[in-house]
């Protein structure tokens, strides 16, 4: 966490005073490129993106206000599990009512269950097996603000992400009790969240049958052994391991078992992805379409936590290269190190691994060599053999950016 | 009547950051736009999608929020946003 002294440093360091123009006067102060960056975010972006408070969180990267989204900053990821009051904080729309935990009610149903009914937190805690999973949950737009050339949407840096310990019970035991029939083809989600404007899209998804059907989905009411923040979907949320952070519906009052493919603009229009750009195993084949896909699965990445860039070191110092890797759950397998610009590379050492959703720590050390500038690579390899791009796969959305890692320092 | 609406809307709760940290640019259109845009979505928005749209970048957006989302506006308001956005936010 920030220190004031920290932020004074930082203004003494004459970081650079933010144009005047998109501000008002008197709220002018320095822009820390390493807190609210990475300095290659749209220009604009760095003006407008501060560290603020949402109601129970510390400050994060305010990238907008309304609605709320609030980035993790890069120092909270030397930690594998995401602190709740650090946890990023993503929404697409405005009006987000707070569900006391004692009124919540979920309602289950649709065409193709036998026996629908609805359920409070109690009836849930009590008549499903309990289950606690580490899991990711990363935004599916996350670091959207370092594609190049520059897309529109949320203009995500590293942190729309966070690894938590989710508490909770199987969807598919509780779907199980409304008695699916065989014809079931999606499950959808909806929230308690909307628009300002009736005639805005509601924020609603689906799973196919098979992914919300698995063992790992859950129905969470726990993050690090605590209630959910409100921010983070209070009083409970879907939590879909191994996929992108928009299946994951936060607020969760609906789910309705299906036998058609489900219909809402945030599953035919938004949310997609090319087809055949990303080595994707997971496919949802009731929404493809002849030109793209739903996004699915996360692809596997890294995260260098140290050094920072533009760090310095002393010829011959030590340098410990930290960092996080993580993917679509089959597990990370190796994470190297390069500290000559790729022309080789060493086998970090993997932290205990905490289980195949999880962030997964690395580690490897080298001596600094002569005066000059060094770039660190670091790329991550999983279980079925992905690994980090060398070059971007541009997309319109700006999804999946998993080039390899890299930090500049400067030894002398 | 309608910039009266917008500030309305644009209270922040208590305990909430304020919004008005961040302020468009002035222009003609700027009250137009705080108008249309502002009951959905904060002013920040538009400088953190900047400045890497040209003109017919901010008219996809534009349509999108009309079209999508359904923003209340009528061809002529959208031609002067469009106009200000660019002119204001537009790709150098």
């Amino acid at each position: 966490m920030r220190t004031r002294r920290q932020f004074l440093k930082d203004l003494a360091g004459g970081a650079a005073v933010l144009g005047s123009g998109a501000l008002l006067p008197s709220l002018a102060r320095a822009a820390d490129p390493a807190t609210v960056g990475p300095a290659s975010l749209p220009a604009g972006t760095l003006e407008v993106s501060f560290l603020e408070s949402l109601p129970g969180k510390r400050p994060l990267i305010k990238r907008s206000y309304r609605p709320p989204n609030f980035e993790t900053p890069l120092e909270v990821f030397e930690q594998i599990f995401t602190p709740n009051d650090a946890f990023f904080v993503r929404y697409h729309l405005p009006r987000i009512p707070e569900v006391p935990a004692d009124q919540w009610k979920l309602e289950i149903g649709g065409d193709a269950v036998e026996k629908p009914f609805s359920l409070d937190l109690a009836g849930l805690q009590r008549d499903f097996e309990q289950v606690e999973l580490p899991a990711v949950c990363q935004c599916s737009g996350n670091r959207r603000g370092l594609s190049d050339p520059h897309v529109a949407g949320v203009e995500w840096g590293i942190g729309a992400m966070g690894n938590a310990r989710w508490k909770g019970v199987r969807l598919k035991d509780v779907l199980a009790k409304a008695a699916p029939k065989k014809e079931t083809l999606e499950v959808a989600f909806n929230g308690a969240d909307h628009g300002s404007l009736d005639a805005t899209p509601d924020f609603q998804k689906s799973l196919p049958a098979w992914k919300a059907m698995d063992e790992n989905t859950l129905l969470a009411w726990q993050m690090n052994g605590e209630p959910l923040p409100h921010w983070n979907g209070a009083p409970v949320r879907l939590v879909v391991p191994g996929w992108t952070g928009t299946y994951w519906m936060k607020h969760l009052v609906s789910i309705q078992v299906l036998s058609q493919p489900f219909k809402s603009f945030w599953m035919a229009a938004a949310y997609r992805i090319p087809k055949g750009k990303f080595p994707i195993v997971d496919r949802f084949l009731s929404q493809e379409t002849e030109a793209n896909t739903p996004i699915t699965e996360m692809v596997v990445n890294s995260l260098i936590t140290s050094p920072r860039e533009g760090q310095r070191f002393r010829p011959g110092q030590p340098v410990e290269v930290k960092g996080i890797a993580w993917d679509n759950g089959a597990g990370i397998r190796t994470v190297e190190v390069s500290a000559d610009q790729g022309r080789s590379w060493q086998t970090a050492t993997l932290d205990a691994d905490p289980g195949r959703f999880s962030f997964r720590g690395f580690r490897h050390g080298f001596k600094a060599g002569g005066k000059g500038e060094v770039t660190v690579l670091a790329k991550a390899t999983n279980r079925i053999g992905s690994s980090q791009v060398g070059e971007l796969v541009f997309n319109p959305a700006g999804y999946h950016n998993n080039v390899i890692s890299r930090v500049k320092i400067r030894v002398g | 009547m309608t910039a009266l609406v917008a500030l309305i809307l644009l209270a922040s709760p208590p305990g909430y950051p304020d919004e008005n940290r961040v302020q468009l640019k002035p222009g003609p259109a700027r009250d137009l736009v705080l108008g249309r845009c502002a009951a959905c979505h904060s002013q920040d928005y538009i400088p953190m999608n900047s400045p890497f749209l040209d003109r017919k970048g901010w008219e996809a957006e534009v349509n999108k929020m009309v079209k999508v989302y359904g923003a209340p506006m009528d061809p002529d308001e959208m031609a002067k946003i469009v106009d200000y956005l660019a002119t204001n936010y537009g790709k150098m």
